[in-house]
């Protein structure tokens, strides 16, 4: 037997899901369990309690709303890859999901439950973090909403309390026919990323209006890197451009690990950032490294 | 004190009502509980793919999911791919022919997730399938085989209509 002895609770409904979160000590919410049940498998965690969330009602769907995509956030990643209207409108959370894991996992994981075990490395979260997300959260006192940018706590800690839980992604559209990449390096195909970069570019009359700028898996949540965002506004997409603007990323307070140093994930996300804005301005369909998956 | 439930799981058409302490895992249980050794556990943290069964159809590490999750659903073991015993479907064939299995430990986990693939993409490129097969790790590195008998499968399938 490998995970460790817990009570096992399987809510049917949301609202009484928060109130067993509100109620017992030490109880874990399971959602996918791509990531909780290796967790638990290995012991790193030891609930009492684990709330299974896979059949309340009403938590997974896409929908498009008021410019917005609405992920419910029991949606699996599966249902996102498959998702016409994901593969539309949101070109970058199409692309993205193409990295996670592998059929296998993507099957079963979903998007709210990537979220809030927040790993550094996560596509879905980095997606949220480029797209300005708005999480909404479901609490004893009603929901609220959190940007994106004030979700992530710290490292594998998203910014919610104990008796709460994540229910719908509010993703902001973008304009049609604006251009969107997300790259990763990893030693294989369905690792974790070491580094991504995810580039959404909007571009009006030769020149870039609007720009968004991700780097991924260099700290311990996603960085928008605002300096090269800044730097590339308003003029017109060359590699050259991109390339001067993204050394700033070298500066980006960078984590250290068993699988790269802090100088080489900064070197990474200069040279992955630039791919990724040259990937999107259509610059690179002939480079090396662009190749489909 | 090991929470227990009762769960009604059908694998391989065979409904089995069985009483399960809450924390065993779905792979576990098939193997412990059904007897069905087919379903092997490499990594036990899902990196390694060996346990990989079909639920509903869709392809899912059975180390990754509780036995109770499996509840009311319909699981597909590598026992369960063959049309009879004395019969193999055509991508067990194709494995045979094509030197797809040295060891056969990731063999259970590479049929079904094949399984799955082939019936979502009939007709995939050599790039598709290694895709496809990158959660399944053969430590005899036998991948050369695995992957021409896949494309073969195919070719197969289509042929057979299975």
């Amino acid at each position: 037997m490998k995970p460790p002895p817990f009570q096992y609770h399987d809510p049917k409904t949301l609202a009484e899901a928060v109130g067993l979160l509100g109620k017992l000590d030490n109880a874990k919410l399971l959602a996918g369990g791509q990531s909780l049940m290796p967790m638990l498998n290995m012991r790193f965690v030891q609930p009492d309690h684990i709330i299974d969330i896979n059949l309340v009602e009403g938590m997974s769907g896409i929908k498009e709303s008021g410019g917005a995509l609405e992920i419910g956030a029991m949606t699996r990643q599966r249902d996102l890859e498959f998702s016409d209207l994901i593969k539309a409108k949101c070109p970058l959370l199409h692309q993205a999901i193409m990295h996670i894991g592998h059929r296998q996992t993507r099957n079963r994981g979903t998007i709210g439950g990537s979220l809030c075990h927040l790993d550094p490395a996560a596509e879905l979260v980095s997606v949220c973090a480029a797209h300005d997300a708005t999480v909404t959260v479901a609490g004893p006192n009603g929901t609220r909403e959190v940007a994106f940018a004030d979700f992530p706590a710290g490292y594998l800690t998203p910014a919610i309390e104990l008796n709460e839980i994540v229910t719908t992604i509010r993703i902001p559209l973008w304009p049609a026919g604006h251009k969107a990449a997300f790259i990763e390096f990893s030693r294989r195909h369905g690792d974790f990323a070491i580094v991504s970069a995810a580039a959404l570019l909007q571009i009006e009359k030769g020149k870039i209006s609007r720009a968004s700028v991700t780097v991924g898996g260099v700290a311990v949540a996603p960085v928008r890197v605002g300096d090269v965002e800044n730097a590339i506004t308003g003029q017109a997409p060359t590699s050259e451009l991109f390339a001067k603007a993204c050394e700033s990323c070298r500066s980006i307070d960078a984590m250290a690990d068993i699988h790269a140093s802090a100088d080489y994930r900064q070197h990474l996300a200069t040279v992955l950032s630039r791919r990724a804005l040259e990937k999107a301005a259509g610059l690179a369909d002939n480079a090396p490294w662009n190749r489909v998956h | 004190m090991t929470d227990k439930r009762t769960i009604t799981v059908s694998v391989n058409g065979i409904k089995h009502s069985k009483e399960v302490p809450v924390r065993i895992t779905l792979a576990d249980f098939i193997r412990y509980e059904l007897g069905l050794t087919g379903t092997h556990l490499g990594c036990e943290h899902g990196v390694c793919g060996a346990c990989t069964i079909l639920l509903d159809g869709r392809s899912a590490r059975s180390c990754l999911m509780l036995a109770v999750q499996a509840d009311g659903h319909e699981v597909l073991t590598v026992e369960g791919i063959a049309p009879s015993s004395d019969k193999l479907h055509p991508l067990q064939e194709a494995f045979r022919d094509n030197h797809g299995l040295q060891c056969g430990f990731c063999t259970p986990g590479m049929l079904t997730t094949l399984l799955e693939f082939l019936r979502d993409n009939p007709d995939p490129t050599e790039q598709e399938v290694r895709v496809a097969i990158s959660g399944n790790l053969c430590r005899c590195t036998g991948y050369q085989g695995i992957v021409l008998a896949a494309l073969d499968a195919a070719k197969r399938m289509k042929a057979t209509g299975a």
